[in-house]
């Protein structure tokens, strides 16, 4: 019995040997990869676009969202299936169960055998799902991101909800509408690193230079780091702090919706205006029971609609992904392709009393 | 259509000193589970091919076969833990530490051919810790890899925290998603008909597969037979542990995205392969014919639903009654096949029977 550790650590000593030898002779690395790694061949030659072509009847397009049942992919894709129908195109939603980052390759894979003409995507990770959609693009399949892009190369456009600077700037004019351009206001964000977050911040700030907000002032930027508990703990902390504060933005969900449930409580009520980004489920109570007047999020059923169109008309050689091409997406109008094939929806879509009880999400 | 039951010896666990009443009876060999499941599997291909149009393409079972790789790879060892009657459920944690492992390491600048055999030694002690604790500390396999299934992954989310990192070098992303040149079998479908044939061999071929069929069957016993029940059982630990590091490298490879989160849940498709390749969960009776059957079964079938737009929830259907079938049925056959041969007091009173 006492033999076999024995043999076992000598294995063990043999292989780390051989390891730490094969660490010396050098390899292959992520510089050298990246050093060998040549002018990458593009998946398919640039088409040439036909802005004047009609969309084709009976396009076969399948969303694949991040997981299925998840209320707001429903909303999304649904919307996606009924522009479908006004192109006469067939849409269906197929997707795994989990959000696990290689649960949608085998759905790519059969989408691929069902001789799909777009397959539209919101990828759980940009990279997983790569191998099979470049296989899926060399067969002619159009491949089109949306909510969540995959890798670039890996797809010919990108539905994206909102650029950071409209989500920025447009968060400070609200709150400036609703406080009559005048007061102490501050920030609550989630983490102190997200980049989107920073992003946001940061053209918050430079809207904030305009001379129309030069009575208006950013006392202080603080974090809950997505947290409820720690959002609502922050949230109380301004309101003690700064007692002439007149109004905050949380550009997260999990913040909005923490600091609207600890001003419904307290004294603040009616006294603080509160805005930011989040969604009609969690702050539908708040803006019933006034402590909330407007938020805002993109239209998830607009970016859904927006995807179908855009899938239909790259399927149908309107455009190719290219930089400056334009496209009708039906009762949306015209949109036009920018860098790196990116759409972007267009405004955040502003959320008030009188249409909260359309979404469910 | 490369590997299948061909691998198996299939006269062979009748060599297995099964416990007294398991069905022996001339219906038992024709409706031996396994073959039954070799049946399903060609019925399923035959009417996939005629009702799917794409299902027979050869990229579809490529990508299929390729798909089932890591699971298959895993299963080659569970099935030998499992004929022993022992268990592995922190496979897939392994699989999750290797991959972000080679994840955290290559990002760090290390050399790919450093990387790879280090973390194979990585899930070689993930074995051996499983097979300590059940061998020198005699606690029960399944409860101690309930626990290690959650160390491993944690220390996945340690070293690799939600990041994902990618771009590993083409070369070896080839090896992992492309196929052998001039045919349409993925190397990791090629690797894994060499290791089966191995596997199959030492299980149904030599003295040390014979005793894992003893040791299941009854483990006193195969200790008084002389056989070194413990070490053969940390040997097996310590190989799950090991290929589910390997089968970590080829999944990481193969989504070319290195990930903690990565084979989430691929446990309990590696066991339902088993168990539904009729091997005993109770240990000491298989064939590693079935258990290929098995894994092939359960992709194609899901592939299949997959072409056919059949929904996720009832794929989990499917495969879940599937499952519990396949559980079933021996016994109903086995108890059937005991209570013809008219039951004498001392053969009804002996079988330790569930």
């Amino acid at each position: 019995m006492f033999t076999f550790p024995r043999r076992l650590a000598s294995t063990a000593a043999l292989v780390s040997m051989v390891t730490l030898g094969l660490a010396a002779c050098g390899g292959t690395t992520k510089d050298s990869a990246a050093q060998s790694t040549g002018a990458p061949a593009s998946a398919a030659a640039p088409a040439s676009a036909n802005p004047n072509a009609p969309l084709k009847e009976g396009l076969k397009i399948a969303f694949l969202p991040k997981q299925i049942n998840n209320p707001y992919e429903t909303i999304v894709d649904k919307a996606g299936i009924e522009a479908a129908k006004e192109f006469k195109g067939e849409a269906k939603e197929v997707g795994p169960s989990d959000a696990s980052a290689s649960s949608q390759v085998s759905y790519i894979n059969t989408l691929i055998q069902q001789q799909q003409d777009a397959i539209l995507i919101a990828a759980n990770d940009a990279n997983a799902v790569c191998g099979p959609l470049k296989q899926a693009m060399s067969k002619g399949v159009k491949i089109v991101s949306y909510d969540s892009d995959a890798a670039k190369d890996c797809r010919n456009l990108f539905i994206n909800q909102a650029d950071s600077e409209d989500i920025g700037r447009s968060q400070v004019k609200m709150l400036a509408d609703m406080i009559g351009n005048k007061g102490e206001i501050a920030i609550l964000s989630a983490t102190a690193n997200a980049t989107n977050q920073n992003a946001w911040i940061g053209f918050m700030k430079d809207e904030l230079t305009k001379p129309e907000y030069k009575d208006m002032k950013l006392v202080k930027v603080a974090y809950g780091d997505d947290d409820d508990q720690k959002s609502f703990q922050e949230t109380q902390g301004l309101l003690q702090a700064y007692p002439d504060l007149k109004g905050i933005i949380s550009p997260t969900t999990v913040g909005i919706s923490a600091a609207a449930r600890y001003i419904s409580g307290s004294k603040y009520k009616g006294k603080i205006t509160l805005t930011g980004l989040g969604t009609p489920n969690q702050m539908r109570e708040f803006v019933k029971d006034g402590t909330v007047q407007q938020f805002a999020l993109w239209n998830p059923k607009d970016l859904g609609y927006l995807a179908g169109y855009a899938a239909a008309a790259i399927a149908s050689g309107q455009i190719t992904g290219a930089e400056g091409e334009k496209f009708t997406a039906g009762k949306l109008g015209e949109y036009t392709v920018g860098k790196d094939g990116e759409v972007i929806l267009g405004k955040p879509f502003v959320f008030k009393a009188d249409n909260i009880d359309e979404f469910d999400f | 259509m490369a590997p299948d039951v061909t691998t198996a010896d299939p006269a062979d666990d009748v060599k297995v000193p099964a416990p007294a009443g398991r069905g022996r009876s001339p219906f038992g060999r024709f409706l031996r589970w396994d073959v039954l499941v070799g049946v399903l599997l060609v019925l399923v291909f035959i009417g996939g091919s005629a009702g799917s149009p794409g299902f027979a393409s050869i990229d579809n079972l490529s990508f299929a076969l390729g798909d089932l790789g890591e699971i298959a790879l895993i299963a080659l060892a569970m099935t030998m833990l499992v004929v022993a009657a022992e268990v592995d459920l922190s496979v897939a944690s392994v699989l999750g530490l290797s991959s972000a492992l080679v994840g955290a390491l290559w990002d760090a600048g290390w050399a790919i051919e450093t990387i790879i055999p280090l973390v194979i030694v990585v899930g070689a002690v993930c074995g051996l810790v499983n097979g300590l604790l059940v061998t020198r500390l005699g606690l029960p396999s399944l409860a101690v890899t309930i626990g290690t299934l959650a160390l491993y992954r944690g220390l996945a989310y340690v070293v690799l925290g939600d990041r994902a990192i990618a771009e590993f070098p083409q070369q070896y992303a080839d090896l992992a998603v492309g196929d052998v040149p001039g045919t349409p079998i993925p190397y990791p479908v090629m690797l894994f008909v060499v290791l089966a044939a191995v596997t199959g061999v030492v299980l149904h071929a030599t003295g040390f597969g014979r005793s894992l069929f003893a040791i299941g069957a009854q483990e006193e016993a195969a200790l008084f037979a002389g056989i070194r029940v413990k070490r053969i059982k940390l040997i097996l630990f310590v190989l799950s542990g090991t290929v589910a590091a390997f089968a970590g490298v080829v999944y990481t490879l193969r989504y070319g995205s290195a990930r903690a989160d990565n084979g989430v849940g691929l446990e309990l498709a590696v066991i339902a392969a088993v168990l539904l390749g009729g091997v005993d969960f109770d240990g000491g009776k298989g064939t590693l014919g079935g258990v290929i059957a098995g894994v092939l079964l359960i992709g194609l079938l899901r592939n299949l639903l997959m072409l056919n737009d059949v929904s996720t929830e009832i794929q989990s259907i499917v495969t879940g009654l599937l499952l519990i079938i396949s559980v079933i049925t021996p016994r109903l056959v086995a108890a059937a096949g005991q209570r013809r041969r008219s039951p004498s007091p001392t053969s009804s009173s002996t079988p330790p029977e569930s």
